[in-house]
C-alpha cells in the first residue's frame, strides 16, 4: 500500500512578481495551470487530489495586485488585497460600506485575513457531490446527484438552475454586483472589462466554470464606480451558524431616495441560484414607490414567483422573499 | 521540476534554515523540519482553526498557506508564547480555568487570542467570541475559553483584580481555617 505522506501531491510552483509574468506563465501551461491567490478554496481541491494541476501560479507576490485606491469618487481594489483589508479599509467602509459588510460576513478571522477578494468572487461552488469528486455535470459527467430523488438539496438553488443545481458561495458578489462594480480581467492577448453582472457563469452557456474567466485569463482588479457611493444599503446573510459558515440566502442592496420615493435601486440576492442574481422583478416594484413594508413584501413576492425549489430547499423561498423585504423597508420599520 | 526550497523562516524570533518539499504547507514545515509539534493538523480545509499560528502578527491557517511564501515574514506559534518559564498570561488563564479540556484547540485558541490582545487589551465578551469564531472546540467549553481570554487580558492590562475570586480556582478554604 502507498503510504502518503503529503498533504498534497507535488506541483511545480511559480511565484511571479508582475501581472505580465503570471499571464505569460498561464499561457505557457494552458490547462495544467492553476491560478493561486489566498488558497482557501484551491488547498481544498488539491488535499482531496480532485484537481491536479502541474504548475501552480501562486499570485501572493504580486504587488501591483494589491491595495485600494480612490478613484474619481469610486474605488480600484486589486484582486489580491485581503477580505480583512476590504472589511477594515476605510474608504471601504465610509462610502461603500455594504461592500465592507459582506467582506466581513466571509467565514471567519484567519479565512479573511488569507482570502482575497479576488478569490471570493471567483470561488467554485461548494455543492457537496462536485466538492466529493462525482462525476456530475458540472464535473463532465452525465447526472446531477443533488437534483436526484433522494438527494440532499437543502442548500441548492430555487431559480435559474440549468442542469446544475449548486449555488454560488460568494458573499461579496451580490455586493459588487449591486455597486455596479466592474471586474478587470487580463490576458496575455489584452485587457478587458466585464460588469459584475455578468462576471458570474450561467450552467445553461457553461455547466464546468462559476465564471467568464478562460483559463488564460486573471482578474486582476475590481472597479466601484461613484454611482452608489453613500447610498442606502442593506445586507443580510442568513446561516445555519451564526459563528461562521457558507450562505443559506445572501441579500444585498443599494438604494437612492427621492422626496421620499425610490429613485432606483440594485437588489442582489445570493445562495438561490447558481449564480449571485439581480433581483430586477422586485427592483421595478420599488422605483417610484415608498421604501416600506407593504412595497417590500410585494417585491419579495414578485422576487420569489419563478422560484422551483427542490425537495428540501421550499424554506429558500419565504427566507428569499423576506430578506427582500426587510431590505427594502430597512431593519427598524 | 524543482522539488524543494531552501528558505530562512523567522519563527518565534529565529531564524532557522530550512529545506523543504515546495508544495508543504506551513503546518507541515512547522512540524516536520522545525519540529514545532505544537501546532496541530485539524481538517486540514479551514474550519477548524487548530492550525493557526500569527504571520506578521495576524491569525492564519498554516495548514492552508505555502511555505514558500513565509521568507521574510515573522511567524509565531504556540511554543513562543512562554517566556523562560513564566507562562504566557493567556496560558496560565487556560490551565487554572480549565479552558483546556482535550486540548487539541488550545495551541490555535491561544494563537488567535494573543493576536486579538495585542490589537485590543479589554475585549467584551462579544469581541472575543467575533475573534475566535474561527476555531472550533469539539468539547464545547467556550464558556470557559472566553473567561480565560477575559481574565488574562486583565492581567496583560495589569489589572490586579482580573479574574475570578480564588474561591472559585482552588474551592472555599476549610471551616475554622480562617480565608
Amino acid at each position: 500500500m502507498a503510504v502518503i505522506r503529503d498533504m498534497m501531491p507535488a506541483f511545480e510552483l511559480f511565484r511571479p512578481v508582475s501581472v505580465d509574468d503570471a499571464l505569460q506563465l498561464m499561457a505557457r501551461h494552458g490547462e495544467a495551470a492553476w491560478a493561486l491567490a489566498g488558497g482557501l478554496d484551491t488547498f481544498d481541491w488539491l488535499k482531496d487530489r480532485i484537481k491536479r494541476p502541474e504548475a501552480v501560479i501562486d499570485l501572493g507576490a504580486i504587488s501591483e495586485m494589491r491595495g485600494i485606491t480612490a478613484d474619481r469618487g469610486g474605488l480600484t481594489i486589486g484582486a489580491m488585497t485581503t477580505l480583512t483589508e476590504v472589511a477594515t479599509s476605510p474608504e471601504v467602509v465610509e462610502s461603500f460600506s455594504l461592500l465592507s459588510m459582506a467582506a466581513f460576513h466571509v467565514a471567519t478571522p484567519q479565512i479573511r485575513n488569507q482570502g482575497t477578494i479576488g478569490g471570493n468572487v471567483a470561488q467554485d461552488t461548494r455543492c457537496w457531490y462536485y466538492r466529493g469528486g462525482w462525476p456530475c455535470y458540472r464535473a463532465g459527467g452525465n447526472i446531477c446527484y443533488a437534483a436526484a430523488p433522494k438527494a440532499m438539496n437543502r442548500e441548492h438553488c430555487i431559480l435559474g438552475a440549468k442542469r446544475c443545481v449548486a449555488v454560488n458561495p460568494s458573499d461579496t458578489a451580490p455586493a459588487l454586483i449591486a455597486l455596479d462594480a466592474q471586474m478587470v480581467i487580463r490576458s496575455a492577448g489584452g485587457e478587458r472589462v466585464v460588469a459584475a453582472e455578468d462576471f458570474f457563469m450561467s450552467p445553461a452557456v457553461d455547466i464546468t466554470r462559476m465564471t467568464v474567466l478562460e483559463p488564460d485569463e486573471l482578474l486582476t482588479e475590481i472597479r466601484i464606480p461613484e454611482t452608489w457611493s453613500r447610498a442606502r444599503f442593506y445586507f443580510e446573510k442568513v446561516r445555519d451558524r451564526q459563528s461562521w459558515d457558507f450562505s443559506l440566502v445572501t441579500v444585498a442592496s443599494a438604494m437612492r431616495m427621492s422626496g421620499g420615493r425610490v429613485q432606483d435601486a440594485r437588489i442582489v440576492v445570493n445562495g438561490v441560484a447558481p449564480r449571485p442574481v439581480r433581483v430586477t422583478e422586485a427592483e421595478s416594484v420599488l422605483i417610484g414607490s415608498p421604501a416600506n413594508e407593504s412595497i417590500g413584501l410585494a417585491a419579495g413576492e414578485a422576487a420569489i414567483r419563478r422560484a422551483k425549489p427542490l425537495r428540501h430547499n421550499d424554506f429558500k423561498r419565504p427566507l428569499m422573499r423576506n430578506l427582500i423585504r426587510r431590505a427594502i423597508r430597512g431593519q427598524e420599520a | 521540476m524543482d522539488r524543494y526550497t531552501t528558505a530562512t523562516l523567522r519563527v518565534n524570533g529565529q531564524d532557522l534554515q530550512v529545506v523543504f518539499p515546495t508544495h508543504h504547507t506551513l503546518l507541515e514545515v512547522l512540524r516536520e523540519e522545525c519540529g514545532l509539534t505544537g501546532t496541530k493538523h485539524g481538517c486540514e480545509l479551514g474550519e477548524c482553526g487548530t492550525c493557526t499560528v500569527l504571520v506578521d502578527g495576524e491569525p492564519v491557517l498554516s495548514c492552508l498557506a505555502l511555505t514558500a511564501e513565509m521568507e521574510g515574514r515573522s511567524i509565531e506559534t504556540v511554543e513562543g508564547l512562554q517566556d523562560g518559564n513564566e507562562l504566557h498570561p493567556l496560558q496560565a488563564a487556560f490551565a487554572d480555568l480549565g479552558a483546556a479540556q482535550c486540548g487539541y484547540c488550545t495551541p490555535g485558541m491561544l494563537m488567535t487570542a494573543t493576536a486579538l490582545l495585542a490589537e485590543n487589551d479589554d475585549p467584551s465578551a462579544d469581541e472575543i467570541r467575533t475573534a475566535l469564531a474561527g476555531n472550533l472546540c469539539r468539547c464545547t467549553g467556550y464558556h470557559k475559553i472566553i473567561e480565560a481570554v477575559e481574565w488574562a487580558a486583565g492581567v496583560v492590562r495589569g489589572d490586579a483584580g482580573a479574574g475570578p475570586a480564588r474561591e472559585v480556582l482552588f474551592g472555599s478554604s476549610v471551616p475554622g481555617e480562617g480565608s
